[in-house]
């Protein structure tokens, strides 16, 4: 086909694009997840049957403030990455800030606490579980999320992947939280991360291969 | 540089409201910074000229990433360079990392380039429609004789003879050929 042709071709077919289709394309992607997961949540796990007493404590907030400004952050991150010239700017320090909270306020309990609890508030009782049953909930949010950037146009997409794994992660993170009991900050800090950092080496592997366009 | 981020955003937002006339003229516009982009850089002139065609459908599909409140030059190159280190990948060629800017997109060496290619085209002007397309084909589009043949229905050698004569003719017209 000759370059003109095409070229041709091209501008007689064009449509309006929409406005802020990146964001949204993302957050459709994302959306779609989070029911699915809500979902898998549900039927496989429930929701904890304090729910109403808990979200009247501060531990069910800490939980949740932490993995809400990850996942902020980091759609913030993705919004940027997943354009062709897309560089991370401010968001990409700023997501390590809500882990250095949360690593301190671990730190903080584990100091005030007597000697022969600590270990009990590192692995609570869900410790073996905790990061497998957040992986579990979050890969329904992973395939939205990457069913939307494969629409998109990242150029940088080890990087890319790794976030949005990370992305899914804090989501699948929040929805758990709907179930987990665990209070404790160091308990949070461990295992949560640790099922959050799965997720985005998982988005990290599947990039090169999943996101080329 | 500066004059071409100007136009070619001012060009790109009407565009994404889906004015096709002014994406034509965009599009029409960065063919000539594209193949003299791809082309520096690949040596065999139907891969570039491949490669530039795959570039301007991936931006077209692609459209609605550009933001408006970015340089539409570095959105564009990021693209050309993107689809450049695929294209070493995909032939399993060393991938090396062009270290290039957007600079080298739309640089002088591209911009004197492309009016080389307007200088030429004004003077095929001068010559009879059937040995403009040819001469076009062979030397512009780097089609080899046998390609051109097929492509305008003639033998190899009316193509050779009519590129030949009309090369002659176009010295002839400049004064100084032999």
């Amino acid at each position: 086909m000759r370059t003109d042709d095409l070229i041709d071709a091209l501008s007689a077919e064009l449509e309006p694009a929409p406005a802020r289709a990146v964001g949204n394309r993302l957050a459709l992607g994302l959306a779609i997840g989070a029911v699915l997961s809500v979902a898998v949540m549900v039927l496989w796990l429930g929701v904890r049957a304090d729910l109403m007493h808990a979200m009247r404590t501060g531990p069910f907030w800490m939980k949740f403030a932490y993995a809400f400004s990850v996942a902020a952050l980091g759609f913030g991150l993705i919004d940027r990455l997943a354009r062709p010239d897309g560089e991370g700017g401010v968001f990409g320090p700023l997501i390590l800030a809500p882990l250095a909270m949360m690593i301190a306020l671990a730190f903080y309990q584990m100091i005030e606490a007597p000697d022969d609890q600590r270990m009990a508030l590192m692995m609570g009782g869900s410790s073996q579980v905790c990061a497998r049953n957040i992986v579990v909930l979050s890969l329904p949010i992973f395939l939205g999320l990457f069913w939307s950037l494969r629409e998109l146009a990242p150029t940088r997409l080890t990087l890319a992947g790794a976030v949005a794994g990370v992305v899914a992660g804090a989501v699948g993170t929040v929805v758990y939280a709907l179930h987990c009991t665990e209070n404790a900050a160091p308990f949070v800090a461990i295992w949560y991360t640790l099922g959050i950092a799965a997720m985005g080496a998982l988005g990290a592997l599947l990039g090169r291969a999943l996101l080329r366009w | 540089m500066v004059e071409a981020e100007a136009e070619l955003k001012a060009l790109m937002v009407r565009s994404l409201k889906g004015d096709g006339a002014a994406y034509g003229e965009l599009l029409r516009k960065l063919q000539g910074f594209l193949r003299a982009y791809y082309r520096r850089r690949i040596g065999r002139a139907a891969e570039a000229e491949d490669l530039l065609q795959e570039t301007l459908i991936a931006m077209h599909t692609r459209r609605q990433t550009y933001d408006p409140e970015r340089p539409f030059t570095a959105w564009l190159h990021a693209i050309a360079r993107y689809k450049l280190i695929d294209h070493f990948r995909r032939h399993n060629r060393r991938a090396e990392d062009p270290l290039d800017d957007a600079g080298q997109l739309f640089g002088a060496q591209d911009a004197s380039a492309v009016e080389a290619q307007l200088d030429v085209e004004r003077m095929l002007r001068w010559l009879p429609e059937k040995t403009r397309a040819l001469i076009r084909s062979v030397k512009i589009d780097g089609l080899s004789t046998a390609e051109a043949a097929a492509r305008h229905g003639l033998s190899e050698s009316a193509v050779k003879v009519g590129v030949h004569r009309g090369l002659k003719a176009l010295g002839q017209k400049v004064g100084d050929g032999p």
